[in-house]
């Protein structure tokens, strides 16, 4: 969908939504609105795209008691907002947003959370992205490094860049907004997702990108959106697998799923933003076990959410939960850099080439 | 040999004195700062059973003053029957003496140790002497006694002694001087209040360096003063047993039915058969083995539980909210008193209270109040066994949050344990050992009083609901149909029809915009209705439309009121020149036929 096209239905679906509360309130009623319940209960499936999307599980919030009717507020002056800035061609940040409501009275935001989370019930109730608000997030920074081309259109004019050649030692930052990039040409076998900023700068450093062709990307913990539709393009675009590495602890899995699988947050925009073919590298409970890696003991809030994962529909696999019993049965955690325990060099000459192997990569 | 001579010399007896001067925290003198509480608590308990006794109201002054740097003089006076002057010396300068003891009945204080263990305290920290003056009656004069203990001998040593003359007709008044520090002058004051709470019948007037303030009685009547009652067939140890036979001249059935409480004829007899003795024989002549046999056949037969209501005396639901609701506000307060019950052949009755909500903490742990014979419990709460049921009860069933099983929130916890022995984990009384009957007891009356709290609490969310809603309806569905009327570029939308359909009710509203107050009123019920309307203020809305019916003024605060004849479904408006504020009040219609909305909260 064009840029134009976008604002268009971006400002139709706004309009509809104040519309049917006028009509609403014209017709006597308390305004009310409906919305997919945002839970891990009400997630399903989708077979077509192979991605997890919100279910038919829908709450109604009606302006009948003060907390949901100032709810209701707040999403009118929110509405009341974007239309304004769409007609001046003006964007924001979501944190500028959050500051320009402490100038609305009752429906001033308490925390950037509450905003940030209306912006996302207004994306599934018009199925526009917020960048069709004009809405967008802080830059994230998350980062690429390995043997591939994009063109990216930038502020300053279009530019050519290979993420090996032409960037520093610490890569190719990902920008707010991937639909400016155009995927040019590569020369890789693989992508490995990588969670934490040591473990990337380690696999730089002992040339794992060019020893191997892989494209090393830094999620820089729980991946940003536009961190993760770069993944869910590169693999649609250009069909490389994508691999995920991680510390070895029930947060992590979390990162993984959100990758593979998308986000409860996020779950309306799931075929944007999820890249079912990628997959779990490590470090998985067994590797804890294998390799005797040093660990940590599960705290109480671990255990609690390896066992939420046990009934979270996205990691009800048989690997997963014969994963997350071991772990549980084990008591440990592992973070990725514990490898370095066995050298510097054993994560990329031994693991890596080891699990890769595994998974048939190579 | 030589060594056990050697240790011959060095073994001697100790005395009780000089016993508790090695183990000062037995009696709650662990710590200077804590030795004044103690003190002041032995010195009113005494007070207060001596009132009891002599069925006066207790009128009781507490007085504590720095006299040095670190040395306090604590004073505490009663208008009790007084103690005769040859009794004076044994009361405050000997330990373990007391009328009590050997009493079964429910009293403050028992072994007779706590306050002659403060004249100690005193004698061994400042040196000071303590001064006593008591009165017994308008024809007696009053006596002076300064008084220390010898320590080798357990035995008073009276420094002076003489006639006084004293303003009170009937009396004590004890002076001791220590080295303490004021510290714990909050857990004093908590401890005096709690006191006032389980004795609302007793006056105290507490002054202390820095300020002095009086905890009033609620009740001007008499507490009825427990009955002592013989022993319990059950609730008898051996050697008590063995005292009683000695200095009996009676066979063995009437030994039983005449000495202990709830035996009769059949009974005697029973406990006979069962120990295998002859009913001819005197007890007084029965060996040891026979006493056990005898013994145990006592703990074996059913005998009916000790007469309660003569030896306990219960504070009584009345008397327990009355207490807690002059020193505590609050919104809901609940007493329970349950029935008597036995543990071991002592009579005992548990009694509970819940506080909610009003000025109580919204936040933190909810206060628990610990009594033991109308006696305050201030340390060691996490001993107690009173503590463990709070903490076992599952507070969630009654919609009261809890961590660790303890109940959070604005939650004030009162028990009552009353018994003629009260199980003490340790001689310095500061908890409740963990007996099952006991704690059983304890967990039926806390739950019986978590169910009434849950109603009440669900009570008011619902008022609270319909508040709620109102103010929903009233106030923000306005500001939505204004932001959204102007989204969509359409007139602003009328949102009052909304309020009638949901409402249907008398409904005010109160708005301030640009120096303008309006109070509009819409009759959305049925009827027709005359009220009149009262909105108290800083303005003085003499250019109101219409003009107010009456005004008053009183500190800059103007009450006005218009009376306003309101046709089913019409509107009434008044406007007036102010700043708003204030309060806004119908009268005229039923509390559930109302709602007033504040537009500028």
């Amino acid at each position: 969908m064009s840029k134009e096209e976008l604002e268009k239905k971006a400002m139709i679906s706004l309009l509809t939504i104040a519309n049917a509360w006028y009509d609403q309130m014209k017709s006597g009623e308390i305004p009310s609105i409906s919305l997919p319940t945002r839970t891990k209960y009400n997630l399903e499936f989708d077979d077509a795209s192979e991605v997890w999307k919100y279910g038919d599980k829908e709450s109604l919030r009606n302006a009948a008691s003060a907390k949901s009717a100032t709810h209701l507020l707040k999403m009118a002056y929110v509405i009341g907002f974007i239309k304004q800035q769409l007609k001046e061609n003006r964007s924001s940040t979501l944190r500028e947003m959050y500051y320009i409501s402490e100038g609305w009275k009752r429906a001033k935001f308490s925390a950037q959370d509450e905003s940030n989370f209306l912006i996302e019930d207004l994306e599934i109730l018009s199925e526009v992205p917020r960048e069709g608000f004009h809405l967008h997030p802080e830059e994230n920074g998350a980062s690429i490094y390995g043997p591939m081309r994009i063109r990216e259109e930038t502020r300053r004019g279009m530019k050519m860049i290979h993420c090996q050649d032409d960037v520093g030692q610490a890569g190719y930052t990902i920008p707010n907004n991937v639909e400016n990039i155009e995927f040019v040409d590569h020369d890789a076998k693989f992508v490995i997702a990588i969670e934490t900023g040591g473990m990337y700068d380690r696999l730089i450093e002992n040339g794992f990108d060019e020893e191997h062709n892989a494209i090393l990307v830094h999620l820089k913990g729980q991946p940003a959106r536009s961190t993760r539709r770069m993944l869910n393009r590169m693999s649609t675009t250009w069909n490389l697998p994508i691999l995920v590495f991680t510390d070895g602890d029930p947060w992590s899995y979390r990162i993984y799923g959100s990758v593979a699988y998308g986000a409860i947050k996020s779950a309306h925009m799931s075929e944007m933003l999820a890249t079912p073919r990628a997959q779990f590298m490590g470090l998985q409970p067994s590797d804890i076990r294998d390799y005797n890696l040093p660990s940590d003991k599960l705290t109480e809030k671990d255990i609690e959410a390896l066992k939420s994962e046990l009934t979270d529909p996205r990691f009800a696999t048989d690997y997963w939960k014969k994963q997350i019993s071991l772990q549980l049965e084990m008591g440990l955690k592992s973070e990725q850099q514990a490898f370095a325990a066995r050298g510097l060099d054993f994560v990329t000459k031994k693991y890596l080439p080891a699990r890769l192997a595994d998974m048939g990569i190579i | 040999m030589v060594l056990a001579d050697e240790l011959a010399k060095q073994q001697r007896s100790i005395s009780v004195a000089e016993f508790f001067e090695k183990n000062k925290h037995l009696l709650g003198f662990d710590s200077p700062t804590r030795g004044v509480i103690t003190t002041v608590k032995e010195a009113v308990d005494n007070s207060l059973d001596a009132c009891e006794e002599a069925q006066v109201l207790p009128d009781i002054f507490i007085s504590i003053r720095k006299v040095s740097n670190e040395v306090f003089r604590i004073i505490v006076e009663d208008n009790g029957p007084g103690i005769v002057p040859a009794q004076v010396p044994f009361v405050y300068g000997k330990l373990l003496y007391g009328s009590r003891f050997h009493q079964i009945r429910q009293t403050r204080g028992q072994q007779g140790i706590g306050i002659s263990a403060a004249v100690l305290y005193a004698q061994l920290t400042s040196g000071v002497p303590t001064i006593v003056i008591s009165r017994t009656g308008n024809k007696e004069s009053a006596h002076k006694f300064e008084i220390q203990i010898k320590i080798e001998t357990n035995e008073p040593d009276i420094i002076s002694e003489g006639p006084f003359e004293w303003d009170r007709i009937h009396g004590t008044r004890v002076q001791i001087e220590f080295k303490s520090t004021m510290s714990a002058k909050k857990k004093l004051i908590e401890y005096l209040r709690y006191t006032s709470v389980v004795n609302p019948h007793a006056r105290f007037r507490v002054e202390l360096d820095d300020e002095s303030f009086t905890f009033e009685r609620v009740s001007q009547e008499v507490i009825a003063c427990p009955v002592a009652i013989q022993p319990h067939p059950h609730g008898i140890e051996f050697g008590q047993l063995k005292r009683m036979a000695a200095v009996s001249e009676l066979k063995l059935p009437d030994f039983l039915v005449e000495s202990f409480s709830r035996v009769g004829k059949k009974s005697a007899q029973e406990i006979c058969v069962r120990s295998g003795l002859k009913e001819s024989l005197k007890v007084k002549g029965l060996s040891t083995e026979d006493l056990k046999k005898l013994l145990a056949a006592m703990q074996e037969v059913a005998v009916p539980a000790p007469p309660a209501t003569q030896c306990l005396s219960p504070i009584g639901e009345e008397l327990i909210r009355r207490g807690l609701e002059k020193e505590f506000q609050m919104d809901f307060v609940a007493a329970r008193t349950r029935p008597s019950a036995v543990f071991s052949g002592h009579s005992f009755m548990v009694e509970a209270a819940i506080g909610y909500g009003g000025r109580l903490p919204a936040e933190g742990n909810a206060i628990l109040l610990r009594f033991a014979n109308r006696v305050p419990l201030m340390y060691q709460q996490g001993a107690c066994a009173i503590t463990g049921c709070v903490t076992g009860i599952n507070w969630k069933l009654y919609n009261i949050p809890s961590q660790g099983g303890f109940p959070t929130g604005p939650v004030l916890i009162l028990v009552h344990v009353a018994s003629t022995n009260v199980p003490f984990t340790s001689e310095s009384k500061d908890a409740i050992a963990g007996i099952p009957e006991i704690e059983k007891e304890i967990t039926l009356a806390l739950q019986d009083l978590g169910r009434e709290l849950k109603n009440f609490v669900s009570r008011r969310d619902k008022g609270k609901l319909a508040e709620d809603r109102a103010r929903a309806v009233c106030a923000i569905i306005p500001e939505i149909a204004e932001k959204v009327s102007s989204i969509v570029e359409k007139p602003l939308v009328d949102t009052t029809p909304i309020e009638g359909k949901l409402m249907r009710k008398m409904i005010a509203k109160k708005a301030t915009r640009d120096g303008k107050v309006m109070i509009e009123l819409n009759n959305y019920t049925a009827h027709d209705a005359d009220v009149s309307v009262y909105e108290i203020s800083s303005d003085n809305a003499a250019d109101a439309v219409p003009k107010a019916d009456f005004t008053s003024e009183m500190d800059g605060q103007f009450t006005k009121v218009w009376k306003a004849a309101i046709p089913a479904r019409a509107v009434w408006r008044v406007t007036f020149t102010g700043k708003g504020g204030g309060i806004l009040d119908i009268r005229g219609i039923e509390d559930a036929k109302k709602m007033v909305v504040d537009l500028d909260v």
